[in-house]
């Protein structure tokens, strides 16, 4: 049981939680501007690389920084990069077929990708060496209590930080002016238009959101994987896609919802439910995320929180 | 004289690497240009199409599946239809739904394949992949092939190492570029066939104005998958003769999407999406622009690193190929906001009657 819970029920919640704020970006694009970033995998990663270069800036000034604070002046890059992009290489398009924004992103992802490469280069970079060791008392805690959970530090501080965000995103969406109007605006453009709220204004706060989450996500992946490279970004983003369809195109909760359930299936198909064998050779994890998104398409293509379907 | 050798083969490469690009083009045109499906698996059915083709055609081999030792076209054949049955699998979920899901499926199916060529190691030889892929007339110099029925037929093995002695040894490089061409044209010949007849006036119909293609009742969805299915059957042949070509495919960097999938795109959107002559012009243009950066960048390699003696020229070289992959990126911004259309803008088909009735008056070309 303890062996269920440590090795494939938590890392299943921490990858959940990875994908769960990567997708948020995702549904908010797609809900709002009604297309589907293909390059926010590569926005993700980049702002991994921007934290990994604010930690490295201050460590030569004698600094040493936690990567979660590190991310806070990483995340005002990454949104200056979402709202550039989308003034120079997505605005052009707005008026234009959905199709040619998508294939803009699809050209995005690329230019993003190899600046990434040429800035950084390919080598795998990480944030923090070494093993990183079970908060003690958490686990002297609970095997007090019978079950003993193994549980570093860095995976707590990715549930707090996803936790954090999802409530503010929460107070946001219910509570503002702004957060009201981009519900407004992703349940129908025209009306809102009619109401008189402002969509640019809107489209902007869409990318602050995805941008905020998007570092998030990345920087949690690194400090879950210890491992920063260039190819990530790509990697991550079919199981998003799959949590934001999943959950329902334009919903957020949908999303977070999506994104655990599809991180508690990767990670969950490699355990052995029958017999001794890994019920699916872990290789093909990542195959998990587009077999469900496969078949939601077929059964229920509007998602768990009925979203959009086209 | 050696020289020219080096600039004619040069040629030759450009030929024969542009030719299987301008196939996939092409494929993609019939997906992507006549029905409006936005494929971004490219990758994927190029390496279900190559790997079927090696599987099929090498010698017995102890670290991958088989190593048939079957003849090449029976390997292209089946390649294609391997590839066309991907495609169909996934035409028949995601070809209903809007375009953004079909390229999230694709891409998806893209990723799947990979993982399967990498973790069926018994199958596929995993990451290490597999080599000695028999090029079409190169291998014609082989033992196996020259002993093989029906070439036995013509001579004894020692007159046939004797003809291959006398030809110089890049002998096969001019008979291959001129394949490639030449099944690259009879694909074009028959695409632009497929574009005048009804079937290709439908798909345009279809891509044009759903609705009405469906109310005058037109199967939509059938014809959709028809377009698909067929797009990935040549993806799959360039796949085979993109194997051929590399004689070593391995799932990883041979089939990087970022360079498969994204030429691709950019070459057809460049031609000129929905004209098969643009897509084999936007082939060889981009073709000949990615290599001839290639040269470009060495120079400046060179000069740099002659300026700057105290920088590390592995450095340079290093952060060079991603230089390209970002220009790539970016003419495909450009192109996109600024030629939309393409070279060669889409000429719609008009049916030969109609062109009759309306000589002069209509101008149903454009």
């Amino acid at each position: 049981m303890w062996e269920f819970v440590n090795y494939y029920f938590i890392p299943g919640l921490v990858l959940g939680c990875i994908y769960a704020l990567g997708a948020i970006g995702i549904t908010l694009t797609f809900g709002i501007l009604r297309f589907a970033n293909f390059a926010h995998g590569e926005i993700m990663m980049s702002g991994a690389y921007l934290t990994w270069t604010v930690m490295a800036i201050a460590a030569g000034a004698g600094l040493t920084l936690h990567p979660l604070v590190a991310m806070v002046p990483a995340a005002f890059l990454v949104i200056l990069l979402f709202l550039g992009t989308d003034k120079f290489f997505y605005k052009p398009f707005r008026k234009e077929d959905t199709i040619k924004v998508v294939m803009a992103s699809f050209g995005m992802m690329l230019i993003i990708r190899s600046a990434v490469q040429m800035i950084w280069g390919p080598n795998q970079i990480t944030f923090v060496r070494g093993i990183a060791k079970p908060n003690a008392t958490l686990s002297e805690i609970t095997s007090n209590m019978g079950l003993q959970i193994l549980m570093p530090n860095k995976h707590l501080f990715i549930f707090a930080g996803t936790i954090v965000l999802v409530v503010a995103l929460g107070y946001l969406l219910n509570r503002t002016r702004i957060g009201k109007a981009m519900r407004a605006v992703s349940d129908s453009p025209d009306l809102a238009h009619v109401t008189g709220i402002n969509v640019d204004k809107v489209i902007n706060a869409t990318w602050i959101v995805g941008g905020i989450c998007a570092t998030a996500a990345g920087v949690f992946l690194v400090m879950d994987t210890q491992m920063l490279e260039t190819t990530m970004g790509f990697r991550m983003l079919l199981p998003m896609f799959a949590a934001a369809i999943l959950g329902g195109i334009g919903k957020p909760y949908g999303a977070v919802a999506g994104g655990l359930i599809i991180g508690l299936a990767e990670e969950l198909s490699a355990y052995p439910w029958i017999g001794d064998a890994p019920l699916l050779s872990p290789g093909y994890k990542t195959g998990v995320a587009f077999a469900i998104m496969v078949i939601m398409l077929i059964v229920r293509p509007q998602g768990l929180f009925k979203g959009r379907s086209f | 004289m050696e020289a020219y050798v080096g600039y004619f083969l040069y040629l030759l490469s450009l030929l024969t690497v542009g030719g299987i690009y301008a196939i996939f083009a092409l494929g993609l045109n019939v997906q992507w240009g006549f029905a409006g499906l936005f494929n971004v698996g490219i990758v994927g059915f190029a390496a279900v199409g190559a790997y079927t083709y090696a599987l099929l055609t090498t010698a017995e081999s102890t670290f991958h599946l088989g190593g048939f030792g079957l003849p090449l076209p029976i390997g292209m054949f089946v390649g294609m239809v391997m590839s066309a049955i991907v495609a169909a699998f996934i035409g028949l979920i995601c070809i209903r739904l809007r375009a953004d899901y079909l390229a999230i499926a694709t891409i998806g199916i893209a990723e799947i394949i990979k993982l399967i060529l990498k973790n069926e190691t018994e199958v596929t030889n995993g990451p290490r992949g597999i080599n000695k892929i028999p090029r079409a007339w190169e291998h014609f110099s082989e033992e196996r092939f020259y002993s093989s029925w029906p070439m036995s037929w013509f001579g004894t093995p020692e007159n046939w190492e004797a003809f291959f002695d006398k030809l110089p040894n890049w002998y096969w490089q001019p008979l291959f570029a001129a394949t490639i061409l030449l099944i690259m044209y009879i694909i074009y010949r028959m695409l632009e066939r497929a574009r005048t007849a009804p079937w290709g006036r439908m798909m345009t119909a279809i891509r044009e104005n759903e609705p009405a293609a469906r109310a005058s009742g037109k199967n939509v969805t059938r014809r959709r998958i028809e377009a698909f299915v067929i797009g990935a059957a040549i993806m799959g042949l360039a796949g085979a003769l993109f194997a051929q070509h590399l004689r070593l495919i391995e799932p990883t960097n041979t089939f990087d999407p970022a360079k498969v999938t994204f030429l691709t795109w950019v070459m057809l959107i460049l031609g000129g999406s929905g004209n098969n002559r643009g897509a084999i012009l936007g082939a060889f243009l981009i073709w000949t622009i990615w290599s001839a950066s290639e040269l470009v960048i060495t120079g400046g390699i060179d000069l740099i690193s002659n300026i700057f003696s105290t920088l590390d020229p592995s450095f340079l070289q290093t952060r060079a190929g991603f230089l390209r992959m970002m220009l790539i990126g970016i003419l495909m911004q450009v192109i996109l906001q600024r030629y939309p259309e393409g070279i060669l803008p889409e000429v719609r088909p008009a049916s030969p009657k109609a062109e009759k009735q309306d000589a002069g008056s209509m101008g149903e070309t454009k």
